[in-house]
């Protein structure tokens, strides 16, 4: 799916850049102000890591995958 | 299913299900700002997708065949996709928590031995005769009688499901985060009708591979949280062991998978390994994978007859791997899930919840979302709320396209308007997917009004699905079937599976001849009724066939084994050979089988 459109691969790359970004965000608050979600194994700080690991994701996906690049 | 009735006499609810966490709240889960946001984006990206790929959806073959140019991959995760909706996730997960891991048999041996099938023995024949759809096979093997039976039985039921999916996920949301029935119903069909009327098939088939991703985003946190909260594998066994022994969990096996099938007793289903291997393992599980056009749509979508077969298989490696995300929270949540006073949550069936409103008491199928709101903050509780709505809407989206597509090809092109331009077609594809989804909006008002229906319509759908699993394999791999043969199988194979339902629905005691063994139980009837329904259906194909006169065999070339020149594929690595891969497979199914033995 390249070349007359752009690829699915592109979309999930853009969409994990975002979610990465909000979810990162959101567990670098977390870490800075110490105020943890009421959840189980908060010390864990989830947010963080699952968030950096989408937006990584998503950087590999949407640069790789991006319009008019064949690959 | 233990049933309300044993739960109740078994002393089960009020030894065990006190108070709850959200007990007196309206809702499981209540969503940041964060979350509300990630929901929102995922909308914006779904439509986003549906008018990018409305200027390559002009023609018949690219609006309902996505212009056969499907890589393997995405053919390969959106083939599995199609099967990985909110309501499979939840109520498997429910049954994990209620009957531990045999419920991985449907994920295991209830679909990779046909999907293996799908992509090595029967896809060539479905692709080298560019059929656009079963019945679309049907017509060419056995003529317009067989095919058109099955597709105005399957754009019944496929429509019919689409709707009982779109109530299903008003119900879930409304439980989980208390929104209005009315307002899920219509903001999930109007993006449906919008994203699939805007790019057909091709907008369904990225919407699932999307909401594959979203579903591993939002969803694989929760077993990896879990497992580090029960000390890994061994310290889940420990504890359950621990409850087992102290009286606050059911006593059972609930980590092995085959040891407690030698008798229908033995087991909480009340199932038998004949019942396994056979009716799950190939009556349901083939006819589903290989003759659901649903699913065999995405592979026919393939770019080339090699990543058609890759697409099944790879689509394997991810099926063997659902359990994980699925299986594993629902077995977890019986040794972590607590009430707000510490003790052992225990999740009981609907109708028990039903029966005591405002006791606090939470279903089986909420295990999944009581895990993701015990583990997951703002933001990732967002991302798996989205991984539920996608797999309802991909779920809907995809029935809604296989509707469209059998109604074009299957029923208005050769009965209705014969030799009409490809655009006509494709504009009558559009309206029928704004219908389909309208459709789709009254069956789930009906189910709303009358919850049973959903019984009956997922009973029809099984109906159809294994006659028509005896009638394809036959005419694909017997060229003396003939046209009165297949036309008569999938006829009596029918009737005999309504049949046998309906003996069983008047006379719950049938059971035991239907499943051949006083202990049986609902789930074995499935299988059974599935497993006579196929056998009768080859058997009356048989001997029909043997006394009618059959088709030249040239008149079969491409759509019958020994009768259809195979084309040659070029060589390729090793790593890219469908063989090996088909092997690696095998391996791995035959591991974990053993390994959970």
């Amino acid at each position: 799916m390249h070349g007359s459109g752009i690829s699915i691969w592109f979309f999930i790359g853009v969409l994990l850049i975002i979610y990465g970004a909000l979810i990162l965000g959101y567990g670098i608050f977390e870490l800075v102000t110490g105020q943890t979600a009421n959840v189980i194994l908060a010390n864990l700080h989830a947010p963080l890591w699952w968030g950096a690991l989408l937006l990584a994701l998503g950087l590999f996906y949407g640069v790789r995958f991006r319009p008019g690049r064949n690959g | 299913m233990l049933g309300i009735a044993q739960d109740i006499a078994s002393g089960f609810i009020p030894a065990f299900a006190t108070k709850s966490v959200a007990l007196g709240a309206p809702s499981l889960a209540h969503l940041s700002l964060l979350d509300l946001a990630v929901i929102a984006i995922y909308f914006v990206i779904v439509i986003w997708i549906g008018f990018h790929l409305k200027s390559m959806s002009n023609t018949s073959e690219e609006f309902f065949m996505a212009g056969r140019e499907m890589t393997a991959w995405i053919a390969g995760l959106s083939f599995v996709s199609a099967n990985l909706g909110s309501l499979e996730l939840m109520g498997w997960a429910g049954s994990a928590y209620q009957y531990g891991i045999l419920a991985a048999h449907w994920y295991w041996i209830g679909a990779i031995p046909a999907m293996l099938f799908l992509g090595m023995v029967m896809m060539p024949f479905y692709y080298v005769c560019k059929t656009h759809s079963v019945p679309g096979y049907l017509k060419l093997r056995y003529g317009q009688g067989s095919s058109t039976v099955a597709a105005v039985s399957f754009a019944l039921m496929t429509v019919l499901m689409s709707g009982v999916n779109m109530f299903a996920m008003a119900e879930v949301m409304k439980i989980v985060l208390g929104w209005d029935l009315n307002f899920s119903i219509i903001v999930s069909s109007l993006a449906v009708a919008a994203y699939v009327a805007l790019g057909g098939l091709r907008s369904a088939i990225f919407n699932e591979v999307l909401q594959f991703v979203l579903i591993w985003g939002g969803a694989l946190l929760v077993p990896i949280l879990g497992l580090i909260e029960a000390g890994g594998w061994n310290g889940f066994k420990a504890r359950l062991a621990a409850n087992i022994a102290k009286g606050v969990t059911a006593n059972g096996d609930y980590t092995h998978m085959w040891r407690s099938m030698g008798h229908f007793a033995d087991n909480p289903m009340g199932i038998h390994w004949t019942g396994i291997v056979f009716g799950l393992g190939f009556a349901i599980s083939f006819g589903y994978w290989t003759t659901d056009f649903l699913v065999v749509q995405r592979v026919l979508a393939a770019n080339s007859l090699r990543s058609a077969r890759l697409a099944p298989v790879i689509g394997s490696f991810f099926k063997m791997a659902v359990p994980f995300i699925v299986i594993l929270p629902g077995l977890l949540g019986l040794v972590v899930l607590q009430n707000a006073d510490g003790s052992l949550m225990h999740l009981v069936g609907e109708n028990v919840v039903a029966a005591n409103p405002g006791a606090g008491l939470h279903s089986y199928n909420e295990v999944l979302p009581l895990m993701m709101v015990r583990y997951l903050g703002p933001g990732l509780l967002g991302l798996g709320i989205t991984a539920l709505i996608a797999g309802f809407m991909s779920g809907m989206a995809g029935n809604v396209s296989a509707f469209t597509a059998i109604f074009t090809y299957d029923i208005y092109q050769p009965h209705i308007v014969k030799n009409a331009p490809d655009e006509h077609y494709v504009l009558v594809g559009r309206i029928v997917t704004v219908l389909g989804v309208v459709i789709s909006i009254g069956a789930a008002y009906a189910v709303m009004r009358a919850a049973g229906i959903m019984d009956y319509v997922q009973a029809l759908f099984s109906f159809f699905i294994s006659p028509l699993l005896g009638v394809v394999l036959l005419g694909m791999f017997w060229k003396r079937a003939t046209k009165a043969g297949g036309f008569w199988g999938l006829l009596i194979g029918t009737l005999t599976s309504i049949g046998l339902w309906a003996w069983v629905k008047a006379d719950p005691s049938a059971l035991r001849y239907v499943a051949i063994s006083p202990d049986a139980k609902d789930m074995a009837e499935n299988m059974y009724r599935a497993l006579w329904s196929v056998s009768t259906s080859v058997g009356v194909n048989v001997i029909v066939s043997l006394f009618t006169k059959p088709r030249p065999l040239s008149e079969l070339a491409g759509v019958v084994y020994g009768a259809t020149p195979l084309p040659k594929e070029e060589p390729v690595p090793f790593y890219k050979n469908e063989w090996f891969w088909t092997a690696i497979a095998i391996v791995i199914f035959l591991a974990l089988n053993i390994y959970f033995w």
